[in-house]
């Protein structure tokens, strides 16, 4: 019993304790308050099982993003009748039973475990100098499953296209308003013009490290989309049209590059997302460099929600 | 030496930490918004810079350091801004605005 056990079984606690809370808050935005608390509890609990990569993207994305989005979706729901948002018993009766349906089952594989755990990790590692690569997590993303690392990136596009086409016909090709978040004020400027410079150093070097260390697009992403998002926020910067070519060209970038690649696999590797010995790493690096900027203003028009305006000119 | 250093990091955290709960203790008892916000703020400049302090000699050379220390101004900047904003709202709306 060292000192460790006792601070991850508070920890433990403590996460049960505030997603307890998020379940049982009396409004809407506690809950959200609540949530953005349980995704930073989570990355520290990642980070206790040495999963920094994860840890990253859970207090980037997880906390974050996510946080932001549904602060925006409270902000909206405001205006909304109560009436409106409130769902009948059985739609949350049936809600409920799946999701303790899904506790049961994780609650099962992680209480009864098979005697030995199926693990491929050995031959990642044995197999891992190849790629050139030094940070496993990346030579799984982008090596062994790049397949899911390259639609994963898709459903990200997915999700912009669902936001935009809840736009009215009169604003399509219109600018995102960004209204639901505070009004710009000194204060906010003062940051938004102090943190980028900052933020932008970070988000390249998480983007570069990647390869080597935790790290890597997503991550790096998430903090250029942060960026971003508050210097429009501030009203330093307005939002981008959404029928601008250079934000849909860099929208598409990084899947397109990532496709193209995976498609020349087939002519230099004999396999679709295979690469040829000895270029794996700068193509790998290529590709998470082209799947940063992608995903940074993806993330960010993202949050900043369905074109409302028209640009005037 | 070491152990010298040693115990300069645990008295340092110890004095961050009493920071820590004295801040908590000053959120859930404090009457209203302004003064809460008062408390937080020791959190996070006392607290995590004592808790910095602490560990500066049990980081791993001059760039361990320069993280925690830019770590502890990152915070204090987020949190002198947050708490502006805080104030600025609660003053424009009232406290349940």
């Amino acid at each position: 019993m060292t000192i460790s056990f006792f601070y991850d079984v508070g920890l433990a606690v403590l996460i049960l304790g505030v997603g307890t809370t998020t379940i049982f808050a009396h409004t809407a935005f506690a809950a959200v308050i609540a949530f953005v608390v349980y995704g930073l509890l989570l990355a520290i609990a990642w980070v206790r099982l040495a999963a920094v990569d994860v840890a990253l993207t859970e207090a980037a994305i997880g906390g974050g993003l996510t946080g932001m989005l549904l602060l925006g979706a409270v902000a909206r729901l405001r205006h909304a009748k109560v009436d409106d948002i409130r769902t009948g018993l059985p739609v949350r009766l049936v809600a409920g039973v799946l999701c303790a349906l899904i506790a049961a089952g994780l609650a099962s594989a992680i209480l009864l475990p098979p005697a030995v755990i199926p693990t491929l990790a050995p031959m990642v590692m044995e197999n891992l100098a190849q790629s050139g690569l030094g940070n496993p997590v990346a030579g799984v993303l982008f090596v062994y499953r790049a397949l899911d690392t390259l639609l994963e990136k898709v459903v990200v596009l997915l999700a912009l296209l669902g936001v935009w086409s809840l736009a009215p016909d009169s604003a399509w090709g219109g600018i995102p308003a960004l209204r639901v978040y505070a009004r710009p004020n000194a204060t906010l400027t003062f940051l938004a013009q102090l943190l980028p410079p900052l933020g932008i150093v970070v988000g390249v070097y998480m983007c570069w490290v990647g390869a080597k260390e935790p790290g890597g697009a997503f991550q790096g992403g998430a903090i250029l989309a942060a960026m971003w998002l508050l210097v429009m926020i501030a009203g330093l910067e307005s939002p981008p049209s959404i029928g601008r070519p250079w934000l849909r060209l860099l929208l598409v970038v990084g899947p397109a590059l990532f496709l193209a690649i995976g498609l020349a696999g087939f002519l230099l590797a004999n396999a679709f997302l295979a690469y040829p010995p000895g270029y794996a790493k700068p193509m790998i690096v290529a590709v998470e460099i082209a799947l940063t900027l992608s995903i940074a203003v993806a993330l960010g028009m993202l949050a900043a929600g369905p074109p409302e305006r028209v640009r005037q000119q | 030496m070491t152990p010298w250093l040693d115990i300069f990091t645990v008295a340092a955290v110890s004095a961050g930490a009493l920071f820590f709960l004295a801040g908590t203790v000053g959120l859930l008892r404090f009457p209203d918004a302004l003064t809460r916000l008062h408390a937080v703020t020791k959190v996070d400049n006392l607290g995590l810079g004592f808790v910095v302090l602490g560990l500066l000699p049990q980081s791993n050379g001059l760039f361990g350091a320069l993280k925690l220390v830019s770590i502890w101004l990152l915070v204090q900047l987020s949190g002198a801004i947050v708490t502006q904003l805080i104030a600025g709202a609660v003053r424009q709306h009232g406290p349940r605005g």
